[in-house]
Formats: C-alpha cells, structure tokens, sequence
C-alpha cells in the first residue's frame, strides 16, 4: 500500500514505534486487533449475502413442475422412451400434395401455434451433388440437452420418458435456451399472436402448450400425452407418405400409422444418422438419409409451398412477426 | 506548517464546494437526464404492453442491444476495480484523486447493468423465479451471484475507504445544510472521529477489501462471457472468451473513467487535483489494455479462421465485409488501434487527446459487445436464410435511458457524497510536501500498518 512508502519518507521515531508489532502495549493491542477482525469478517459477511435466497431455494427444491403425466409404461413396467424416426427417403416436402408439408400444418392446428412458429420445420438443404433434400425437423430431444443445461429456472427439463419439455408457467424469458439451441428449434412469445379463441379454454400443461403465454418460449413437445392415450402424434398422423415413424426405444418399437417396425433393426438396417452428432446432443429423432426418392421425387425440383398458420382471420387485433 | 494547512483547507473546500452551492447548470442537467428518462420509461411501458414484439429481437436472433449494454455496463464497472483495487496494490500513488470517482462509476455501471437484463426478459413480473427456482448448472445463475456478490463487495468497497471524508462532511457542515443531509453524514460516518484505533481498523479493511474485489471483478465478467462461451454457437465457442471480456471490460472501464474525469474536473473546477498527468497515466494504461486487445483478437480470429470449420466463413464474412463489416472495423481501427496512436504522438499527448481517444474506446466497446452477441446468433444454424437484426427505437430509446441513469445517478452522487478522497490525497499532498512532523498524529500509524499488509 501506499501508506508504507509516505510513512518512511517521514521517519519520524514516534511513528517507528508503533510499526513494531511486539513492542506495543499487549491490552489496547488486542481491542484494536479484535475490532479490525470483526470489520474484516464483516465484509467476508456481507459479501456472500446474495447467496442466502439459493439455499431459501433448496429447501422447496422437490416442488413438481405443473401439469407433467406419470410417465408411460411397457407392460413389464420399464418407462417408455420415445422416439422419432424420419424416412428422408420418403419426404418431398409435400410438392406432390402441392400443399404446405402436412406434419407442419397438422402441428400448428393440433397445438394452436401461434404464427410464425413451426415446431416441427421443413427445411430444404443443398445436397453435396447438386439439388435438394427436405428434413422434417421437429425439436430433438436430445439426451444431453443444452437447453436444460442452461435454463436459470428449470422451467425446461428433461422428463423419465426422455423428453424436454418447457412449463411456460415458470420461464422467465431470458431467451439463453433459444442461444443455445443448436438445432433453432426454440420460439419464443414476442408478442400477443393471434391464435382462436377456443384455445383460450384450454387446460394448459407443458406437455400440452395450449394457450400460449406471452414472454416465454415454446417449442415442440413430442406429445407424450397423445401417445400415452393411444394415439400418434399430430405431424406423424398427417404425413401423406408416411415418412414420420414414432414409437418407444424400450420396447424397440416404431410405427408411422401403418407399418410397424423394429426400431433398432430399422435404424441399423438403413443407416440411421442423428443431426449433428458431433456435439455430442444424443437426440431422440433419427433421420434415414435421403431425399424422397422412395416417393419418386427429383432431386432438382427445388422449393416447397410456405407454412400458413390459418388464425389471422380469426383474431381483429392481433400482431404477428417474422423469424 | 501554515502552508500545508492552507493546503488542506483548500482541498476539503473543494470537496465541499459541490454539496454548499449548486448552479442552474446542475438542475438544467439533472432535469435534462430525467427527461431521457422518462422518455426510457415511455419505451420500456410500450415493451410491457405489447411485449418483446416492439425490439428487432426475433426467435433466430433473440438477444440483441439490450444484452450488449448489459454487457458493456458490466464491462465499464470494472473501472473502479482497476483503480482503487489494482493500482491501491501496486502502490500507484497518482491514482488517490480519481479513486472515489472511479468507485463511484463501478456501483453506478453495476445498477445499470444489472436493470438491461430486466428489461431484456420475456416476463420481468417473474425474476424471482431466479431465487425460487434457480439452478447452481445455469450461466445465467452464475451471473446472478456474481453480480450481486460484486455490487455488494463494491458498495462496501465505496463506503469504507469514504468514511473518514463522511465524518469531514458531518463536521464541516453541522447545522450548516438541511436536515436530512445532517442525519446521512452522522449515520454514514458510524462515530468516525480519527483515533490510531480507527485509522489502524479502517487500514485493515481496505486492505481486506481490495484483496477480495479483484477476483470478485474477474469472475464477474468471466461469467458474463459464459453465458455467451457455454452455449454451441460458433463464434462463441472459445475459452479465451473469459479472459477476453475481462481485458475488455477493464479497457472501456478506463476510457469511461477518463471521460467522468474530464467532466467533473471541469464541473467542479478539480483541476489541481485531477491534473493532466491523471488523463496521460490512464491514457497510457489505456492503449496498454489496447494492445493485450488486439493480441486477444488476433489470437481468437487466427485459431478460428485458419481451420474455417462450419460456420468460420459465413462469420467472417459478416464481420469484416458483409453485415457488421463497418462496425467491426472501426472497432479495430478506431477503438484499438487509435487509442496507441494517440498515446505514442507528442501533439496528441494531452487531456484532450485522452480524452478523445476515450470516447472512441467507449463507442468501440459498446459496438464491440454488440457485434459478438448479434453476429454470434446471426450465423445460421440450420437450412434458412440469415436472419437481420435492427435495434427498434424502443431499444434506442432504452440505451439512452440507460446511459441517462448512469450519469443521472454520477451527478447525484456528487452532490451527497465526496467527489474527492480527502483523506487519502491529504496523505499523499502533506507526504510530496514533506513538512515532517507536524500534525499528523493519527494518520502515520495507519500507513504504517496498513503498509505492514500490504508487502
């Protein structure tokens, strides 16, 4: 410190005193030392103040997340693990439907979702040889999430089915999961979208996003309650060409509503690959490579019909946005 | 003797002058701010009725202005830190007139910085949801606590070392100003009346302290960039990360040190205290934390660039032709390169150039931040076309308002509170003036034991 050097420069005896510590007066000495000890500590006190709410918190740690279903059961009682499967070989992006692709449709009808957001997304990728292939792409539901990984609130997380879902009752909308996302699969509530009235009346659960929330995000849930109950989901319900298989890694099975097949068999047999596997996400959709020659598509015909989300109508005052 | 009291005296008038008279000009200022203000408050009530649907922030770049002034007031409180803790170790002695301010700028940077991400969430009626719910695995959790731990630690590290100045305040100006500004400085300054025992504890605190503060700070804004270094997105995907916004964040912190400087010398006539030699010292350290920037920058660029793995291309495209091509380039020019040039030329090497070169870093670092959070989500992820992003006028608006509360909260401050270490300049004066042994009972204990810690 600085004081040190101003001090020598003065010299002063009275002052050389007090510098040595053994020779000052043992009782005033302890005071003092005792005084300086408690400003010390209270400083180390105060510092760590912040810290007090995070240990408030750990005592209501175990409070559930609302709305989540038990989980689906084999019959032997193992959980059920879900599990997508897309056959790029046999998806055109509905250009022989001519029609915006169907599994994205169905989707934003099934879940009310708010324009512009499609949980599960066409994308159309160049292919390394020329021409196009489209990837249904909905949210991957990756074993090692860095969504959750990243979420200051657990508002989302990983379920026992191997799901991730978000509970738009706890985000706070700090939007890290949707930087994080690898995959742009995270939509957030910029606004009041439009969406029909009757999805106003809706019991709301994360495993069901219905109605939305303003300020939090959303994105695809895989329907674990739909499946629970029996039924496939919305996108694989409406695939006209049957591209989209959904079914339980435990039980090792798939189905794309008409076929049913072994699920590691399937993948093993056709080359199954994940998108991006390099980070080290673990997905829970698998895709087989292709480019909807299975349903005699060509390459070289690029391009699909846009989304449309068929609320505006419905809703006077509503805004919307562009991703 | 007569001439070091006549000396002191006229330092404690100085320190005194702003609390005693307040000029038009001051209320012209502060009424000024507050309209900037209200004109904030407009904005961010427009945000909270319509919702985040009022910024250019959209799904595919969903952070934008907001989180790069949130990142650059993290950043600029790192001034104080430099200053009273980085240089009160080295024994920097030139640095005690300019201390209490540059403290002042930390607490102050942290407020601001902590009320852009409020501003920038989804749902503020929520935040508690961080204490309720929060998970120790999130970068934004790690903020949470080291921002609060550093706004803490500085407020404490503000109020310490000022508690002799408050006990001045309390003395000089009994039943001489109003009521309430009596009760402050009596309960500020806790029965400070300057014995050994006194000087010696409050020694020892300081010493603790700015120990402590310095890790605090770097740890501070090594999570900052984590929250941006912890996710996969390209151009963040690097562990210089941390160490690059701290050298950073100190940088802009000295550029926004010497501007505060420069105005509250002129404002408040400091100008034998804050001499020219503090804008050449700072301004040196200045285009030091330059140079450690450009070294930081062509280390990150070369190891991206030379393997341009996915992505590297379409970012360096953005950077340096493209998107953010003139703004990245008067960040390297104007903000790293300019601020060496100025301190290396005869005719540059004055108050004004320092300054002038300030503003440059200050503007270059609020536009580096903003390039790394928009550029690093504008690289496309998956099959769609980039995304653009442009501020709105209610995020304009709010980055006014925000810079207003900052040097709203500065121009209060300097009305309450001593602009000027008194204490500790009179320690350094009387010491340059060497008139030994005359009525410096206390103080010498202090330094000396104080200075028994510190080696």
């Amino acid at each position: 410190m600085d004081h040190d050097a101003t001090g020598r420069a003065i010299a002063e005896p009275g002052d050389r005193r007090t510098r040595e510590p053994g020779t000052a007066a043992g009782g005033p000495r302890l005071g003092r030392r005792r005084l300086l000890r408690l400003l010390g500590l209270g400083a180390l006190g105060v510092a760590p103040l912040p810290v007090l709410p995070e240990l408030i918190r750990a005592a209501g740690r175990d409070e559930p997340v609302q709305g989540t279903g038990d989980p689906a059961r084999t019959r032997d009682g193992r959980i059920r693990q879900w599990v997508m499967i897309i056959d790029l070989r046999s998806c055109d992006g509905c250009q022989s439907v001519g029609q915006p692709p169907r599994c994205t449709a169905a989707c934003i009808e099934g879940h009310f979702a708010p324009e512009p957001m499609e949980w599960i997304e066409v994308f159309e990728a160049d292919l390394p040889g020329g021409g196009t292939q489209f990837i249904p792409t909905p949210c991957q539901h990756c074993q090692n999430p860095p969504c959750v990984n990243v979420c200051p609130v657990a508002a989302t997380f990983s379920t026992p089915e191997g799901t991730v879902l978000i509970d738009q009752d706890r985000c706070i909308g700090c939007r890290i999961c949707m930087a994080s996302c690898p995959y742009d699969r995270r939509f957030f509530n910029w606004g009041d979208a439009p969406v029909p009235p009757e999805s106003l009346l809706a019991d709301y659960s994360p495993e069901h996003q219905v109605p939305v929330r303003r300020g939090t995000v959303m994105k695809c849930d895989f329907c674990p309650d739909m499946a629970r109950a029996g039924t496939l989901p919305y996108c694989i319900q409406a695939c006209p060409q049957r591209a989209l298989y959904y079914g339980d890694l435990e039980e090792d099975v798939a189905t794309n509503g008409r076929a049913l097949v072994s699920v590691s068999r399937f993948l093993a047999e056709n080359q199954a690959e994940r998108q991006k596997e390099e980070l080290g996400t673990k997905p829970r959709v698998y895709y087989i490579p292709g480019h909807g020659e299975a349903v005699g598509r060509d390459v070289f015909t690029p391009g699909r019909e846009p989304t449309e989300w068929p609320w505006m109508e419905r809703a006077a005052e509503a805004v919307t946005w562009q991703r | 003797m007569a001439a070091v009291s006549a000396w002191r005296g006229r330092l404690e008038e100085t320190a005194l002058a702003p609390i005693r008279r307040t000029g038009l000009r001051y209320w012209a200022l502060v009424a000024f701010l507050l309209a900037v203000l209200g004109w904030g408050a407009y904005a961010y009530w427009t945000q909270l009725r319509d919702g985040l649907v009022v910024t250019g922030m959209r799904d595919r770049i969903s952070w934008g202005l907001y989180i790069a002034t949130f990142v650059f007031f993290i950043g600029i409180s790192h001034a104080g830190t430099l200053i009273s803790a980085i240089l009160r170790v080295s024994q920097a002695r030139w640095r005690t007139p300019v201390t209490r301010m540059a403290e002042f700028i930390t607490v102050v940077a942290l407020v601001c910085g902590a009320s852009f991400v409020i501003i920038d969430l989804g749902r503020p009626d929520r935040v508690l949801n961080v204490f309720a719910y929060g998970r120790w695995q999130s970068p934004i959790i790690w903020d949470v606590l080291a921002i609060t731990t550093y706004l803490t630690a500085s407020i404490t590290y503000l109020f310490v070392p000022m508690i002799p100045d408050l006990a001045l305040f309390r003395d000089r100006l009994a039943g001489r100003t109003s009521r309430w500004r009596g009760w402050l400085y009596r309960a500020l300054a806790i029965g400070w009346d300057g014995t050994a025992a006194q000087w010696r504890s409050l020694g020892s605190a300081i010493g603790v302290l700015m120990i402590l503060i310095i890790p605090i700070a770097v740890s501070v804004h090594t999570v900052v960039s984590w929250i941006f270094a912890m996710t996969m997105r390209v151009p963040w995907n690097s562990a210089l990360f941390g160490a690059f916004f701290v050298a950073g964040a100190i940088f802009s912190g000295i550029a926004i040190l010497i501007i505060v400087m420069a105005i509250l010398r002129r404002g408040y006539h400091l100008d034998e205290y804050v001499t020219e030699k503090h804008f050449l010292y700072l301004g040196y350290l200045m285009a030091a934390f330059a140079a450690i920037m450009i070294y930081a920058n062509i280390s990150e660029l070369v190891t991206h660039g030379y393997k341009m793995e996915e992505g590297v291309e379409f970012h360096f495209r953005q950077l340096f032709l493209t998107q953010f091509g003139a703004l990245y380039w008067f960040y390297l020019l104007g903000g790293l390169v300019a601020p060496i040039v100025i301190a290396l030329l005869p005719w540059t090497r004055n108050v004004r150039g320092m300054v002038a070169a300030a503003l440059l870093v200050t503007m270059a670092m609020w536009i580096e931040r903003y390039v790394i959070v928009v550029s690093g989500l504008r690289v496309p992820l998956m099959a769609y076309p980039p995304a653009d992003y442009a501020p709105t006028w209610v995020e304009w608006s709010l980055l006014a308002a925000g810079l207003a509360l900052f040097a709203l909260l500065i121009t209060l401050f300097t009305k309450v509170f001593p602009i000027i270490a008194v204490w500790e300049v009179a320690e350094e004066g009387e010491a340059s003036t060497a008139a030994p042994g005359t009525d410096r009972r206390a103080v010498p204990e202090t330094m000396e034991l104080a200075g028994g810690t510190g080696r």
